[in-house]
């Protein structure tokens, strides 16, 4: 149990926001309607995507003040905590592309599959790619093909064939690239990488308890943030590292553990000094 | 000798050349996706006919502006919108409505155009501002789309007695009326025929969700689809407020253009008189 406090957490707040969207819709709950591209919490607090903003605007849309405002505070939220908690404590293709990892580790396609590669920067790219291609379209170019909108609308408002976009995420991740949608090419993930640059909550490690067993790195789904593992104490700082926190989970002698980005040139453990 | 020197620069500059390759190789990527991607969008996009909950903007403007939020949806008493999903053919996630089994009830506070976080619902477009200036919402502004009638397969066109859509009309008698004309076939029965106006319709479905025929013959269309347009040019004289257009129009309006700088008579029979 200890070993899967934080997956546990997450798959509970993940699960919780699309059941609280859910009563929205279907049974008028008021805590949060709408969706995770927009909505609204107690029918007072707007919410919306910045991400899907910035390409209705880029698509020359005049926003109305409740988007604007809403994605403000999104960003903020996520910019001041860590960007990329979005993507492992709310966004419920996480939940797939973990399922994905899994099978694929399961299943021993790692070394079977190595035939695929792509760097970690093409969502970078893809979130310039959308944003000019909302500007030339006139429409929101991502969340035109976003297997995050199929699916939390295909859950609060029913699939269809939405489900479709959701297999072809598993399978890429299963079959192509390892980590490969959320770790490669999503651009909201990429974007809240950028907003989250210099946010709170960071993972801590302690080189002095680390036996060096690389069990972190192994489930880590985004490594290369891991890179002061066996070097040095401190803290994670890229962006790229999505607070999931299986690597505290997995590691047993304690040298890794949630803190904050103050502080990182503070020791984590009375050892050192 | 020059390839020599070639050869010597790949040599000592092998960092230059996969730079340029990987590059290269990125642009080509970036280029070969932006064009599948694109051209998803652009598959999807032409969607005419949808019909947009009251309110909407303008199809591209409201395309560009929707969310997919589906806060409309949610607002909806009536469940009669829906996020289009991949196999309804239009545009992923936009809201829609369709008549014939879910036509919009025209509910007086329009709880869906206020949910709206962007404005792709606009209040505006389905309010009028009081005599202190504030915004008043009225459902009959509303424009969602055009009745059009099938006169063909319309019993109440044959001479039977039907007014199915009349009564459903919630805007009755402005929206749809009845015309009284003699039946010529009988010789001695009236036919009751259904007639929509353009200008007070708004397009809720009511009518088509109503009609007794098999497949309805009276159906609302997006309304650019449903209507025509008539040059500017033709004024209707005998209507008072076409004729208002007139009032500004200079006295002399006589258009000049290098062939009617000679008469009428003298340019047609240029060839004949020598």
């Amino acid at each position: 149990m200890n070993k899967y406090r934080y997956l546990i957490l997450r798959r509970a707040t993940q699960t919780g926001i699309l059941f609280l969207f859910f009563t929205g819709n279907a049974f008028g709950w008021s805590i949060l309607r709408g969706n995770l591209s927009a909505a609204t919490f107690i029918d007072v607090v707007p919410l919306s995507d910045p991400f899907a903003v910035v390409q209705s605007f880029s698509a020359g849309a005049s926003i109305a003040k409740d988007a604007l405002a809403g994605a403000l505070i999104i960003f903020l939220f996520y910019a001041l905590i860590g960007g990329r908690v979005f993507c492992s404590w709310v966004c419920p293709v996480n939940m797939v592309t973990d399922l994905a990892g899994w099978s694929r580790k399961t299943l021993r396609l790692d070394s079977a599959l190595k035939f695929w590669d792509i760097r970690r920067d093409v969502r970078y790219w893809i979130i310039a790619l959308s944003i000019a291609l909302s500007a030339m379209l006139g429409v929101a170019a991502f969340e035109w093909v976003s297997p995050i909108g199929a699916m939390h609308r295909g859950i609060i408002y029913g699939f269809g064939f939405g489900w479709m976009f959701v297999l072809l995420v598993f399978l890429f991740d299963l079959l192509a690239v390892k980590n490969g949608f959320c770790g490669h090419v999503c651009p909201l993930g990429g974007f809240y990488s950028l907003a989250g640059r210099f946010g709170i909550l960071r993972i801590g490690y302690d080189k002095y308890k680390c036996t060096s067993c690389m069990k972190c790195l192994e489930i880590c789904p985004e490594r290369q943030v891991l890179d002061i593992v066996g070097r040095q104490s401190g803290a994670v700082l890229s962006g790229a590292c999505i607070n999931c926190g299986r690597c505290i989970e997995v590691c047993d002698d304690d040298a890794l553990k949630f803190t904050n980005i103050y502080s990182r040139n503070i020791a984590l453990s009375k050892k050192e000094g | 000798m020059g390839t020599k020197h070639n050869q010597r620069d790949e040599l000592t500059m092998p960092e230059r050349r996969e730079f340029l390759l990987k590059a290269a190789r990125g642009l080509g990527l970036a280029a070969a996706g932006g064009l599948v991607w694109g051209g998803l969008i652009t598959e999807g996009r032409p969607a005419p006919f949808v019909l947009r909950p009251p309110g909407a903007l303008p199809e591209q403007q409201f395309l560009a502006a929707c969310l997919k939020c589906g806060k409309c949806v949610e607002a909806c008493p009536y469940d009669a919108l829906d996020l289009a999903k991949p196999e309804d053919n239009k545009p992923i996630g936009t809201p829609y409505f369709v008549p014939r089994t879910h036509p919009c009830y025209l509910c007086k506070d329009i709880p869906c155009v206020p949910a709206c976080p962007t404005g792709a619902l606009d209040k505006k477009l389905v309010g009028e501002e009081d005599e202190n200036g504030e915004l008043v919402l009225n459902i009959n502004l509303a424009k969602m789309g055009l009745a059009v009638l099938d006169r063909e397969t319309c019993i109440a066109y044959s001479g039977i007695q039907c007014d199915a859509c009349y009564r459903a009309c919630p805007v009755i008698d402005k929206a749809i009326s009845v015309e009284y004309t003699r039946n010529a076939r009988t010789g001695k029965h009236a036919i009751l025929a259904p007639v929509v106006h353009s200008d007070s319709c708004t397009g809720c479905g009511l009518c088509e969700k109503a009609c007794v025929t098999k497949k309805a013959s009276i159906f609302v269309l997006p309304r650019e689809i449903a209507m025509g347009k008539s040059s500017e040019r033709y004024i209707k004289g005998w209507d008072i407020r076409d004729e208002e257009r007139l009032r500004d129009v200079p006295e002399e309006t006589t258009t000049r253009t290098p062939r009617s700088s000679k008469s009428p008579v003298d340019y047609l029979n240029e060839d004949i008189i020598p």
